[in-house]
């Protein structure tokens, strides 16, 4: 419709007759009389109402779109199998699997949609999560999801590695990230964090490659089953026994050290995902 | 270019670069400025954002200034900036998805940055449309000036890299710099701040502030009784 047409259809509208009068003796108004200073209000809210919406409807399939594709990445990357041009889309839905497991019992939940199943929604909904005591509660994090979304990469039937997420608090931010294991449910292959607000250069170093790079191949249990993978201060000194439980402490970030120690001893618990990796242990 | 500039448009947008500030004559803005300035990416998007918003912001509250009543017009301002900062949020989330996650609240933050309404209120309140938006552009490059060298020296020296690439080889990673880890943390962009504006005064002596008040010298046995 051109622009004369739609002015012509307008002009012989009633109602846009009686908006226009209206329009044309509000603007006359003195501005700091009653009427037009509502009128003013209301109209300018009603515009950058319609603005803000139209942008969010407008974008809203690209920023969904935008962070699944972030979220497969570093779930590709944790697993090791993100390389310069990979195909997110394509190596995620032919290397990947997802499930769901009840974090209490270990076991696999069947019969939920998988692909629009929220963690990080479901630990917030008071019908799906759990609330920690403080004793508990290492990680910070207040509550905690029943059901865990998780990642397994299989070769031939067989798992080869299980990413499984985790979150806690470090100095500013409550951080998320993934752990990948061997199917031993003991060696670590990887770790990452996706989301965190640490001090850059300082604590969000715990993003910096050098420094994941220093978990590979780390260990998780005791052989008393505890999990003792944890971050000291300074650098490890590999000729020590006990060296395979340690990873470098971030320097000059005590704290963020401490919150990676406690979430990773956190979701390695009986608390965490525990009882689902002896499960997976036993079955071999 | 000239012939379309004209002197007006041209002032508005050169002042602010380096004889009217926003950060270091106005010293207006400098959360920000502290907050974001860590890394040069971030920095150069939030110049950005500051001087798309400044720019429209000025624009639109211009375009409407002989109509907003008195009474609430420092609401209709805000109400104009908010939306506007909550589109180029979303555009960010959009479109470069990774930069609007370290950028995290500081795009949000845009609101209460005072550049943003100080040129609402001290500019284009009182003149056109165009030159408002002129206006806006000049504010956001003074501010984007300002940033760009504080993130440059920032993540120089405090992480060794620029734009992520890396300039001097770090200690931890077998080369030879130790990177000062003050800098990653915001007081350094005081520091630094503090000494463009030095730098500023020294090459134009006319930006330096007269005194509010003399000292005056204390007469004799009235001091020390407070």
């Amino acid at each position: 419709m051109s622009n004369g047409k739609l002015k012509e259809r307008l002009d012989s509208c009633k109602h846009y007759q009686k908006f226009d009068a209206y329009k044309i003796k509000v603007l006359a108004l003195g501005n700091d009389s009653l009427e037009k200073t509502i009128a003013i209000a209301f109209s300018l809210c009603f515009v950058c109402a319609i603005l803000v919406s139209f942008a969010a409807v407008v974008l809203r399939p690209l920023q969904v779109e935008n962070k699944a594709l972030d979220m497969k990445k570093n779930i590709l990357d944790v697993a090791g199998l993100m390389g310069e041009d990979t195909d997110i889309n394509q190596a995620f839905a032919t290397q990947i699997e997802e499930k769901l497991i009840n974090i209490e019992t270990g076991e696999y939940v069947e019969g939920m949609d998988i692909a629009s199943y929220d963690q990080r929604k479901a630990a917030k909904d008071p019908a799906q999560n759990i609330i920690l005591t403080r004793a508990q509660d290492i990680a910070s994090i207040k509550k905690k999801a029943k059901i865990a979304k998780i990642y397994l990469v299989k070769n031939a039937g067989v798992i080869e590695s299980i990413i499984l997420p985790m979150h806690g608090y470090g100095l500013w931010s409550t951080m998320y990230g993934f752990l990948a294991l061997e199917a031993d449910g003991q060696t670590v292959k990887s770790i990452n964090f996706y989301d965190q607000a640490e001090t850059p250069g300082l604590g969000g170093e715990v993003v910096n490659p050098n420094w994941r790079a220093l978990w590979k191949g780390k260990k998780v249990y005791s052989d008393a089953g505890e999990p003792v993978l944890k971050l000291i201060k300074g650098v490890v000194d590999l000729n020590r026994t006990g060296s395979e439980f340690q990873v470098d402490g971030l320097a000059g970030a005590t704290l963020t050290s401490n919150g990676v120690s406690n979430l990773v001893k956190y979701w390695m618990s009986a608390e965490g995902f525990a009882p689902y990796l002896d499960k997976i242990r036993k079955e071999g | 270019m000239s012939a379309v500039l004209n002197s007006e448009t041209k002032k508005v947008l050169t002042e602010p670069l380096v004889n009217d500030n926003p950060i270091t004559l106005q010293v207006l803005g400098i959360c920000s400025a502290l907050a974001v300035t860590s890394q040069m990416s971030t920095s150069l998007i939030m110049a950005l954002a500051l001087t798309a918003v400044t720019a429209c912001s000025s624009a639109a509250i211009s375009s409407i200034r002989n109509h907003i009543p008195g009474s609430i017009r420092i609401i209709v301002q805000m109400t104009i900036i908010a939306s506007l900062v909550i589109v180029v949020d979303q555009v960010l989330k959009a479109f470069v998805y990774d930069v609007s996650k370290q950028l995290s609240v500081f795009v949000g933050l845009i609101i209460t940055n005072c550049i943003v309404m100080g040129r609402a209120e001290a500019y284009a309140m009182k003149n056109p449309p165009l030159e408002s938006f002129m206006d806006g552009i000049g504010n956001g490059l003074g501010y984007s000036l300002i940033l760009i060298i504080v993130a440059f020296f920032r993540e120089l020296f405090g992480s060794g890299k620029l734009l992520g690439i890396e300039i001097f080889p770090l200690t931890k990673d077998g080369g030879w710099y130790d990177p000062n880890g003050l800098m990653l943390l915001p007081p350094s962009a005081f520091f630094i701040i503090g000494l463009i504006i030095w730098t500023f005064r020294q090459w134009k002596p006319e930006q330096y502030e007269k005194a509010d008040f003399k000292i005056m010298a204390i007469s004799h046995g009235e001091g020390g009784h407070h």
